[in-house]
């Protein structure tokens, strides 16, 4: 099998108001696949029925071979589906080792441990020491999010969804409003990321979009206009009429 | 690969949060000592206690999951009359009445957490209160069983562990009120550091997040909701157990107003908040009654304003920094 997450169909709309129009999406395993398209296009809405945070009106979803559609969020996180939020969703008065050391935790299945000490367990400590090495989190490991900057905090965001071992990791603009002098070091961190993880990237950074990326769908209006490799879709002349043309004018 | 140095600095880094600080020790200490520091106070030491006990409840669910309630009593008076009743009817055994009164708050925090798991803070006072008014109409209505206004006379306790009789200055009651605490306190400790108090904590800053983690929200904050209840139970049955009498007062609406005060006075979150805060507001209480038996309220409210408004961050910034000085002052001690 080499299909990572699939949708058949998908449709969702609010009110009169169609956000996502009949989309059959398929991530390969161990794709850098990149989502684009112009603002309101209905990505941040895709992405959120991916992960069940919005129950789509009809369609199916289909992880690693199995219908999720109707699975609650964390089931879906353990069954290896893992995000990013494009606006920050940390632990605010936690620091980054407690909150890598909590999704370990639940990965490990252990979240519903009330006896346990969190040194304790070998694995928990190994995983998330790993996880904040990775990320290099490890200078800053002992203070408050809050308190860091926002490019730490973006890593965080990544590094957190990671920290649940996903097959498939879905990155909601990653960079978005991370001043030019951190973006290098997060997409790195982007780039670095292992093999066998299928990515998908929601991005409006093109220069981003096409270093990334070896596939690309671009969602407009709720549907998909186009699909292909990077090149090919640069050349689509209905892409670069809908977004290209309009990011160059932006 | 993680360098070993790496993860060892992890390890020690999650253990700092359970590691015991001087201070607390220092705080348990003093708490044992005021049995002899305060020999005519046992009375009032008991009912500290017990207050602590309650409060510890509420910043279970309050200062570690974010759950707000004006209804706490409900479990206070639960946890009363159960081991009133036992105590009544079946057994005079103290501890066989601690875990009667435990278990039927428990029970009942557990039927009741599916109101208080949707919806805002708002909808939450509103259900926590709601299912308190209901307790106490019930404990009211069933005169024959709770003895109605009159409250549940003829309660007879047996010595603690077959050993200890209760006196009339309330010596072992503090001392049983005490040790419940602590151990109960230690129970607290332990859960709020291990993977299940990470979540709980992790719902409170962020509950998108948490799901997107792997929280399964409903049931942790279920498990929660129904811990902090089994622990109101057993401030319930501590009170009944030592006052031998329990009465509707268990039920009413400014025992849960007080907690949230006490909680405020102390601050939530860290476990040690409702203990300080019930010994601030005792004190405070007992002062002011003492100074003016008529307008304790007065007083009481105006210390309360003031506190909220500006006097809260500067007493526990003193605080902090005494604290900290102690803390230097047993590191220095121990290199």
């Amino acid at each position: 099998m080499t299909i990572a997450l699939q949708t058949f169909d998908l449709y969702k709309s609010f009110g009169g108001i169609t956000a996502t129009d009949h989309v059959d999406f398929t991530l390969q395993r161990g794709a850098r696949h990149a989502l684009i398209g112009p603002n309101g296009a209905g990505k941040t809405t895709f992405v959120n029925q991916l992960t069940g945070v919005l129950k789509p009106s009809s369609g199916r979803i289909v992880l690693l071979g199995e219908d999720i559609t109707t699975l609650p969020r964390e089931t879906r996180v353990r069954r290896g589906l893992a995000r990013t939020f494009q606006i920050n969703q940390l632990f605010a008065t936690m620091t980054p080792l407690e909150m890598i050391a909590l999704v370990t935790s639940e990965r490990l299945g252990q979240g519903a441990r009330p006896f346990q000490a969190l040194d304790r367990d070998p694995e928990l400590v190994s995983e998330t020491a790993e996880i904040l090495s990775r990320f290099r989190l490890d200078d800053i490991m002992d203070q408050r999010i809050a308190t860091l900057p926002y490019g730490k905090q973006r890593q965080i965001e990544i590094a957190a969804a990671f920290a649940a071992k996903p097959s498939v990791l879905l990155l909601d603009e990653p960079a978005a409003g991370v001043p030019e002098a951190e973006r290098r070091e997060l997409m790195s961190t982007v780039a670095a990321l292992p093999e066998d993880v299928s990515v998908l990237l929601i991005e409006h950074d093109m220069d981003l979009v096409f270093r990334f990326a070896t596939r690309i769908t671009v969602l407009v209006n709720g549907r998909v206009l186009a699909e292909g490799a990077p090149d090919e879709v640069a050349r689509d002349p209905a892409v670069r009429g809908a977004y290209l043309g309009e990011a160059a004018h932006a | 690969m993680t360098a070993p140095a790496f993860e060892i600095r992890v390890r020690q880094a999650l253990y700092a949060g359970r590691r015991w600080h001087p201070a607390e020790i220092v705080f348990w200490i003093l708490a044992a000592a005021a049995c002899l520091l305060f020999p005519r106070q046992w009375l009032l030491l008991n009912e500290i206690a017990i207050l602590a006990l309650f409060a510890l409840s509420l910043d279970l669910i309050l200062g570690f999951a974010g759950i707000v309630s004006l209804g706490h009593a409900a479990f206070l008076g639960m946890g009363a009359y159960a081991a009133g009743l036992l105590a009544k009817h079946v057994t005079a055994d103290p501890l066989a009445g601690l875990s009667v009164g435990m278990a039927a708050a428990g029970l009942l925090g557990l039927v009741t957490s599916p109101l208080v798991l949707r919806g805002t803070d708002l909808t939450r006072l509103m259900i926590t209160l709601g299912v308190a008014l209901i307790l106490y109409e019930l404990a009211n209505s069933f005169g024959s069983l709770t003895g109605g206004a009159d409250g549940l006379q003829g309660i007879l306790m047996g010595p603690v562990l077959g050993l200890f009789d209760f006196d009339i200055f309330g010596r072992t009651a503090y001392l049983y009120s005490l040790s419940v605490l602590f151990v109960l306190f230690l129970v607290a400790r332990r859960v709020t550091n291990s993977p299940f108090g990470l979540s709980l904590r992790a719902m409170r800053d962020n509950p998108l997040r948490a799901s997107a983690s792997g929280v399964p929200n409903g049931k942790r904050l279920a498990a929660v909701y129904a811990l902090a209840a089994a622990y109101a139970g057993a401030a319930g049955a501590l009170l009944a157990q030592t006052t031998q009498f329990v009465s509707l007062d268990v039920l009413d609406f400014h025992r849960s107003a007080d907690l949230m005060l006490v909680l405020i006075i102390g601050g939530a979150g860290y476990l040690y908040g409702g203990l300080i805060g019930a010994v601030a507001f005792k004190l405070l209480q007992d002062a002011i009654a003492t100074f003016t038996p008529q307008y304790w309220m007065f007083w009481i409210g105006l210390f309360l304003v003031i506190f909220v408004l500006g006097g809260r961050e500067m007493i526990h910034g003193a605080i902090k920094t005494i604290a900290g000085r102690f803390a230097r002052l047993g590191k220095g001690g121990a290199q």
